[in-house]
Order: C-alpha cells, then structure tokens, then sequence
C-alpha cells in the first residue's frame, strides 16, 4: 500500500514546479480547514433542525457520549502517526471496566482499585507494545489479537455478571459538569489531555521523533532516534489512557459488563482518520483530531435530536472519511482517470492495440 | 500501509534450484502443518476428556457453524493476499442476510436459488464499490473499507430499522439447508469447502491468482513486471464481496431470525483473524485459502471444544486472540528462521 503515497505525490506533475511544494504542505492544512467549515456546517445544522442543539444541556449530553472515543483517540493519534495502530482500545476500556466492577464488588477501595487499573492499562499497552517492536510483528494483527485477548479477560473476570452498586460521588461523572455545568466530566479530561498531547506532539523532540519515525522508520532509527522505545512507550500510554476511559465509561453508565465500549475501537480509528491523519504515519495534528472529534461527535448528536435513526449516523460519518481520504488524492486520481479514458479512447478503435492483460 | 509492516520478507532473489524450492516447500507445508497439528491436539484432547465432542452431531454442529466463517475467509483471504484488507464484511454480510431472506416474505414462492443470487449480487456490488475505490482512487483499504463499514452499517440500520425477518416466513427448504447431511456430512460444509477448494486452486495454479501473491509481496515490483496490480485488485475486493453476500444467505439460513446486529459487532475481525491464524501473512504475499478456512475451523472448534469441556464461554475470545498472538508470533520466527536458511545456502553456493 506504500507505493500509493509515492504514486499520489508524483502524479502532482501535472502542477508547475513551484506549486508542488506548496501544494503537498499545505495539503494537511487545507484539510483542517475544509473540516472546521464542515464542523460548522454540522452546528448550523444542528440548529436548524431542533432549537435544543445548542443548549447548554445538549453540550453537556454532546461530551458526555463522545467523551470516551474522543479521550482514547488522542493516543492513537500519536501511535498511527508513529506508523502503528492499536485496534485493542476498546478492548483495554472492556478490560478495565470489568476488573473495576470485580474488584468493587470485593469491597476494595476505589483508591487501590484505581492504582490496580493504570497498572492494568500499563501491562496491556507494554504487551502490545514489547510484541510489536522486540518482534517486529505487525501492529494490526498484534493488536486484533489482543483485541481478543483482552475482551476475552473482561469476559473471564466479570463472566455474565452486571456490577452497578457504585457510589454517586462517582456515576456523578454522567450526571453533573465540572466548572460549567454544561462541561461534562469526560469532555473536560478531553480538554486538558489534547492540550497535553498536542505540546508533546507539536512542540518536543519527542513529537519530532514521532512524525520522523512515522515518515521512515529507518531513517528515524539512522538519525538515533530509539524507535522501539518510543513506540512502546505509546503503546503504554494508550493502555493506561484506555484503561482510565474505562473508568470513566463505567461510573458515567454506572455499569459494568463484560461488553463495555464493545466495537468503539473503530470509531476511535475513524475519529482519527476523520481528523487528516494519515494511515500510513508520519503526517496529521492534534487540531485536526479535535475537530474530528468535534464533527464525529457533532453528527451524532444533531442526529440524535431529529427523528432520523440515531445509529444511522454511521451513513455521515463513513461518508466523511470516504472524503478525507480521497480530497487529499484528487489532482493525483483525475489525473489518472483522464489516462484511464485516454487510453481507453486510444484503445476503442483498434481491438489489437488494447491487448489483453 | 508500509510503515505499519514487518520489516521486509526474506529475500526472495535466491536462485532457484531444486534446494531451495525444496526448502520453501517444506516450509510452505510447516505453515500449514502447524495449524493442522494444534487443531488436531486440540480435538484430541478435547475428546480424551470428553468423547462426546467426537460424537457425530457434534461434529456436524461445528461444521455448520465454521461454515459462514470459512467461507468469507476465502474473500477476505484473496484481500489480504494483495496486502490489503476488507472490514465492511461483516456490513455486507448483515444488509445481504436482511435483504435476500426478506424476499421470501415479499415475493411468494421466490426459488431459493434466486435468493442466493441476490445475495451474491449485492455483496458483489459492495464488493466492486470497494474495489473501485481502493484500486482506482489508490487509497489505503484500510480507511476505505472502515468507511463503507460505516456506511453500509447505516444502510441496513435504516432499511432495517425496527423490523426483523422472522423464521416463519422463511420456507422449509431454506431453513433446512444447515440440517442436510449427506452420508452424515452437513451440505453446507461440503458446498463451503468445495467453494474454498475452487478458491485455493484458482489461487495456487492460474495466473491471475499467482499474480496476488506477486502483488501482495511487492506491489511496486508487480506494476514493474507488467501485472495489472488494480484490475487485481479490483477483482479480489468483488469476490470478497460477493462471498460476504453469498455468507450473508447462509447466516440467514442458518439464524433464521434477521435484525441489524445479524453477523456481530466484530465478524470482520473475527474473519480477519481466522485467515491470520491459518497463515496468511496479514500484509501479503503468503498463505492459502485452505490454511484461512482452517484457522477458521480451529476458532470455531475452540468455541464448542470449551463448551463441551464445561469451561464457560467466557473465555473463548481470550483463548482465541492468544492463539492469534501465538500463531503470527512462530509465523515470524518462521520467516526469520527460512531468511536465514536461505542466506546461508546462497553463500555456501557461492551465488
């Protein structure tokens, strides 16, 4: 699939030189900008179809569903930046919020509880993360199978039982805002994280590292920078972030089941995609994410206040994506399809020439 | 997809003479011999335990359930082979199931045969539209079929919405298609595996399936040797398709009651780690349609071999994505093993 980056890029020839340059830096950007009038688009919409969309309460309902996806997709930006990806997410939320119930219904504090889980998300991200870089076996299928593996464990920990017995100091989290109450719990964590994640990745040698290994792995390596550890240590971070979005998931449902956040790992990859990070690593900013993050969960709420079926929002969402990932390719795919039909037109008259493949 | 990959294969320009092909035979076989052998440990110890497992019904009973799964993981085998991917299978799979076994209830009398071209006619559809994008538009499969997951997704949610199709519209020779046997064999595994024998041949011995491999293994290289890397490509994104569409009638066969959560939150995962395990490298190049359809029969003997034993369900999905670590896990220790071997033989030739 690599080659198609290279393709994409020198089918560009079309422009004169100087462009080029331009062009392909500023493609990013112009996908940044496309999404923030998409965004707005997404409000406006909102409004027009019901007047509670932009209510206080309403945006306080906004972050409350979105907030997990958005919290975990913070992390992943980095890793699918990094070159890699972690389909094990959800399962790592699944994970965490089943040995949360567990151990609350053992009557442990939720103070050891906590320590216990971040340890958890530690040990799931180092598995992924020592498979992947000490083995060198590819992240997709490493973490599909740990996507397995760890919803597997929610399942063997918590087996058919529903724990829902948790304080209210805690399932507060879905319930009330912190310093506005129209900012949820969740969405205040998603705040504070992407201004975290967006200095390390922007503004840090370790951001640079990032983008340079996501770009060429070999050369990052060449250049000294110790690849494996970094990936590994975002492999960890998205553990232990994933493990704590368990939590939160938890007490905002004030339940735990063994199929917690069940299948949101491919929301959390489409939110990321959604924000112009590119799949093949080296390219993508936290903005974009957020304002992905921001028309993902924009959809999914103007939806959910019209009559239209609120789970149908998938329809706008893949449709973005289609579009995300191919605005970016346009002058390269016209430029191919016009060959394609010149040499089709070339071909028609003479059956001979056209050959067979 | 590159940067996510495994660092590159073993070199594949060593000379070809008899040793090596020897070689690479022998290993060929290991990959597939390898999960033969703990499906076989498997059923073995399964039934030392507990000779019920070995009883015929029981048997029948996972040869029918693997079924659907064996199937699309012939498709999504020829996907992957390319070093590309299908995740809106399971999209597929679910709208088909839906639409086709619908038309019992609507059209009275329809022949079954006509339902299964359906069917197949809507996966194909799918199919073609996801091939139409990932070789023309040369967008990574990954993010295209993520997006038309959601999509079709949306599209059986809203056709779908509240209904369902249930087992009494459905007439007896279609619900029956499960139960046949035939000198105790079920239909339906003999139907699936001779499709996926059909499928493995095409891709062992005709040009056209030799030529995903050459794709899979060096897309670049495979444009350079004058293989038509996107007609290819094309080609097997339609038949994953339309297999998935195909799987969709049997699952409707099979479940009988039809609403939007037919196949599963994750049947594309399921199925992409059937192939995984079953030694398809999940970037290409290697593996066979045969060892995908195994993997899928030992996730879904470790399914009813667990029940059998008395170990609740609940630790399926953990033993199956062991086994799926386990298995890319020795599936590089092979490749490191072989690249080796390989390289000593080249310097002791002297080549």
């Amino acid at each position: 699939m690599e080659p198609d980056r290279d393709t994409s890029l020198a089918a560009t020839v079309d422009a004169p030189p100087g462009w080029r340059s331009r062009l392909d830096g500023g493609n990013m950007l112009r996908w940044e900008t496309g999404l923030a009038v998409v965004v707005v688009a997404i409000g406006i919409l909102g409004v027009s179809t019901s007047p509670q969309f932009l209510t206080g309460s309403n945006m306080f309902n906004l972050g409350l569903q979105s907030g997990e996806i958005a919290i975990m997709a913070l992390p992943m930006t980095l890793i699918i930046i990094s070159g890699e990806i972690d389909l094990s997410v959800a399962s790592i939320m699944g994970m965490s919020s089943a040995l949360l119930g567990y151990l609350w219904n053992k009557h442990w504090s939720m103070l050891l509880i906590f320590v216990v889980i971040i340890l958890l998300g530690v040990l799931a991200g180092a598995i992924n993360g020592l498979l992947i870089t000490r083995l060198g076996l590819p992240s997709l299928a490493v973490t599909i199978g740990t996507l397995g593996l760890y919803r597997g464990v929610a399942n063997i920990v918590l087996g058919p039982n529903t724990i829902s017995n948790f304080p209210t100091a805690y399932t507060n989290v879905g319930v009330n805002g912190v310093v506005s109450p129209d900012l949820s719990f969740s969405a205040a964590v998603f705040i504070v994280l992407a201004i975290i994640f967006g200095v390390v990745l922007h503004f840090t040698p370790v951001g640079r590292s990032i983008y340079a290994m996501g770009a060429s792995p070999e050369a990052a390596t060449f250049a000294g920078i110790r690849v494996k550890r970094i990936k590994t240590m975002l492999f960890i971070v998205s553990g232990v972030i994933c493990a704590m979005a368990g939590a939160l998931l938890t007490f905002r449902l004030s339940t735990a089941v063994n199929s917690n956040g069940l299948g949101l790992e491919l929301d959390v990859v489409a939110v990321v995609l959604l924000g112009g990070v590119s799949i093949f690593g080296g390219k993508g900013t936290i903005v974009g994410v957020v304002l992905g993050v921001l028309a993902f969960a924009g959809i999914q709420n103007a939806l959910l206040l019209t009559s239209f079926n609120q789970e149908a929002a998938s329809i706008p969402v893949g449709g973005l994506l289609l579009v995300s990932v191919f605005v970016p390719n346009m002058a390269a795919l016209t430029a191919r399809l016009r060959a394609l039909v010149a040499r089709r037109g070339r071909a028609a008259p003479s059956a001979i020439g056209s050959g067979h493949d | 997809m590159s940067t996510i990959l495994a660092p590159p294969r073993e070199p594949s320009g060593a000379p070809p003479d008899v040793g090596t092909r020897r070689l690479t035979e022998r290993v060929f076989r290991v990959r597939e011999s390898g999960i033969i052998a703990v499906l076989a440990l498997f059923v073995l110890v399964t039934a030392l335990i507990q000779p019920r497992f070995v009883s015929s019904s029981n048997i029948q009973f996972i040869l029918v359930n693997t079924a659907v799964y064996a199937l699309v993981a012939l498709g999504e085998t020829m996907v992957i082979l390319t070093r590309n991917v299908d995740l809106s299978v399971q999209s597929v799979l679910a709208l088909s199931a839906y639409l086709s076994a619908g038309l019992f209830g609507h059209v009275h009398g329809i022949p079954i045969p006509v339902v299964f071209l359906v069917g197949l006619g809507i996966g194909l559809a799918f199919g073609m539209a996801n091939g139409l994008m990932v070789s023309l538009g040369r967008v990574p499969s990954l993010v295209v079929t993520l997006a038309t997951l959601y999509i079709i997704q949306g599209i059986d949610i809203l056709v779908v919405g509240g209904n369902e199709v249930v087992a009494s519209s459905l007439p007896a020779g279609f619900v029956d298609i499960p139960n046949a046997t035939i000198l105790g064999v079920p239909w339906l595994a003999i139907a699936v595996a001779a499709v996926i024998g059909a499928g493995a041949y095409y891709l062992r011995s005709y040009r056209s399936g030799r030529e995903l491999y050459a794709i899979g293994s060096n897309p670049e290289g495979a444009q350079l040797a004058g293989i038509p890397v996107a007609k290819r490509v094309f080609t097997s994104f339609t038949l994953c398709g339309g297999i998935a569409g195909v799987g969709g009638v049997l699952w409707a066969a099979q479940y009988q009651t039809i609403n939007t959560s037919a196949g599963g939150t994750n049947f594309s995962l399921i199925v992409i780690a059937s192939v995984v395990v079953g030694g398809v490298a999940i970037f290409g190049g290697s593996g066979s349609a045969v060892g995908a359809a195994i993997g899928a029969l030992l996730l879904g003997t470790i399914n009813v071999a667990l029940d059998v034993l008395g170990i609740s369900d609940f630790w399926d999905q953990a033993i199956a994505g062991f086994l799926l670590l386990l298995a890319i896990t020795l599936d590089r220790g092979i490749s490191v093993r072989l690249a080796a071997a390989l390289r000593k033989r080249s310097a002791r030739d002297g080549t």
